[in-house]
This record gives C-alpha cells, sequence and structure tokens, in this order.
C-alpha cells in the first residue's frame, strides 16, 4: 500500500525500460484507472495512443514487476480494522526465507519483510504487519504466527500504532 | 455497505487481468451487470471504503528506494521532532509506536544512494539516531483484508 518513489520526472531516465510514454501512463493512472468497461480505450483517448499500446504497456510494466497488479486499495479505518500492529520477530537466520514466506501467506498480514536486526536494541529481523477489528482480534492473530514459527522464534513484540504523524500519496511526477 | 459491496472489496483486492474489458469476468462472478459493478466501485471510492483503484506501482522496481527507519525521541520533544521529520519530502509516511522505538517513518527516495544522505540530514536536525531497516527480502505486499 505504500510505496512510490517521491518524484520521478522526465529527464531521470530510473530504468532503460522506463520511457517517456511509461511516464505518461502511470501519471494518468497514479489517481487510479478509469471506471469505464474499457478502462485502456479510455485512457488512450486521454493520452492520445493507440488502445493496444496502452494494454501492450500496462503488461509489460505487469510483467517486469513495476505494477504489482491492478487493484483496489481498501481504508482499513472504514472497514473497521482500526487497530495496526507492526509485529516483529526474532528469527534464526537459516530459517527466515522459508518461514517469511509462510508467515506472508498468512491471509492477515497485509505486509511482510526481512530486514537488519540492530543489536543490542533491536534483535528482530521479520516485520509482519497485522491489521485486527479490535486488540484482542490483532492478538489472535499474532498467536497464530507465533504457533506457525515455533521453535525458531526467539523472541517478538508487536508494536502498535498510537498515531498516524504523516501519510502521503502518490508523488510521481509527469 | 451489503453483501455485494463486500464481495467486491474482497475480490477487487486480488487483481484484475490486464485486458480490453478487465471488469467482465468479475462481474459474470458476482452477477452484476459491468455497469452495476462499477457503479457500486464508484460508490465505494466516493464513500472511501476504497482509497484508490487501478495499477499498484513498485518504487524499486521503478528506479527508486525505500526504507523503514526508526528512532527513539524524547518524550518532551516528541512533536517538535515530528515537525522536523515531516519536513523533509522523502518521509512519506510517519506513525507514532507504543516502543522505546517510538516513531517509525518511511523514506522514499529516487536513487538508493540518497537514502543515507537523508538519513543523516535528519540525525543532524533532530539529534536522534535512526536506525536504518531496509527490507533484505520480500515475503508479501498486498491486503487481503476480509471484510
Amino acid at each position: 500500500m505504500t510505496g512510490y518513489p517521491r518524484a520521478l520526472n522526465e529527464t531521470q531516465q530510473t530504468s532503460p525500460s522506463l520511457d517517456a510514454t511509461d511516464r505518461r501512463i502511470i501519471v494518468a493512472t497514479q489517481a487510479g484507472l478509469p471506471l469505464v468497461a474499457e478502462p485502456y480505450a479510455a485512457l488512450a483517448r486521454q493520452l492520445g495512443l493507440e488502445a493496444d499500446e496502452v494494454l501492450q504497456r500496462v503488461a509489460a510494466m505487469q510483467e517486469n514487476g513495476m505494477i504489482r497488479r491492478i487493484a483496489a486499495v481498501p481504508n482499513h479505518y472504514a472497514l473497521g480494522y482500526t487497530i495496526n500492529g507492526m509485529s516483529v520477530w526474532n528469527i534464526t537466520d537459516d530459517h527466515i526465507s522459508e518461514l517469511g514466506r509462510q508467515v506472508g501467506a498468512l491471509d492477515y498480514v497485509s505486509h511482510c519483510y526481512h530486514r537488519p536486526r540492530h543489536l543490542p536494541l533491536w534483535p528482530y529481523n521479520l516485520f509482519a504487519m497485522v491489521h485486527g477489528r479490535s486488540r484482542q482480534d490483532a492478538e489472535e492473530k499474532v498467536s497464530g504466527i507465533e504457533v506457525l514459527l515455533g521453535e525458531y522464534c526467539r523472541g517478538h513484540e508487536v508494536l502498535y500504532s498510537k498515531r498516524i504523524l504523516k501519510k502521503t500519496g502518490l508523488r510521481i511526477q509527469g | 455497505m451489503d453483501s455485494i459491496d463486500a464481495s467486491i472489496v474482497n475480490r477487487m483486492q486480488e487483481g484484475l487481468p490486464v485486458c480490453p474489458r478487465p471488469f467482465d469476468d468479475v462481474a459474470a462472478t458476482l452477477g452484476l451487470s459491468v455497469d452495476e459493478l462499477l457503479s457500486r466501485l464508484q460508490r465505494l471510492l466516493d464513500d472511501k471504503v476504497l482509497t484508490r483503484f487501478g495499477p499498484m506501482f513498485n518504487a524499486e522496481n521503478m528506479g527508486g528506494a525505500l526504507s523503514l527507519c526508526a528512532m527513539q525521541v524524547p518524550v518532551n520533544r516528541y512533536e517538535q521532532v515530528t515537525a522536523e521529520v515531516n519536513a523533509f519530502p522523502e518521509v512519506a509516511h510517519n506513525y507514532e509506536r507504543d516502543h522505546l522505538l517510538n516513531m517509525w517513518f518511511v523514506l522514499a527516495t529516487e536513487h538508493p544512494e540518497q537514502a543515507g544522505v537523508v538519513i543523516r540530514q535528519i540525525e543532524q536536525k533532530t539529534g536522534c539516531q535512526v536506525y536504518d531497516m531496509p527490507k533484505q527480502e520480500e515475503f508479501y505486499i498486498g491486503l487481503k483484508l476480509a471484510v
């Protein structure tokens, strides 16, 4: 849900496969895709391109990972998921890749990463974001992760969010 | 929000095919016309149940860089440090969390090497050490909120 370059511009070549036309498509869709039966045709008209070209370029960006998927982003709070807990785990290094995949696959984990420890203050190397409708709901989900990790987990904590201090959206420039 | 809206919210998080008429199959699965699906989607966006519908871009694969950073901010300076950190345009998100490390923010930069420069600037400005935690592996990104 959260990750975009702060500002891309036309002159900056960030990737050999991202050209000026791709950038125009990105800028035109960063707020969203037109909500019509044929959104790529609508986008093509808006940009003065052929619908086929827009489709091919979007497909290519999805293929090479610039686009994760074409999907809706829900508002946690509006859906009643008011509790946001960042669960952090100290996992034996040999097992983190396999266990990370398993934790990431849980349907109540929205983000899951392997990150560096900062010893002695911060021994945790696996981060899994959990969303709950209540503190108890979130705690039950964290317990599910704990069971999954079993003996390979040497400690964990849950950092609940107290306040959103800043949240900005897309900042890609045309 | 009725049960059809809930099905739409669940289904639309999964991703649509890149094809000329991407809504057709979803509408058929949900027993709706495409027009009804689109008008419900628009309403869910208007009501802010959904924040966005469209391509989900991946910053790293577009040449940018993201890092998660944490700081231990003295409680009596918390509001001041919040303002100082938030003033950096590279700070995309910032959360207060219940921990000794009580401020967690995401840095988004155009190039990976800029992150270190911004981190040093934040340390100088705030007097707090920044614990940089760039991802080493990503296991899943996506929201699968059931409603």
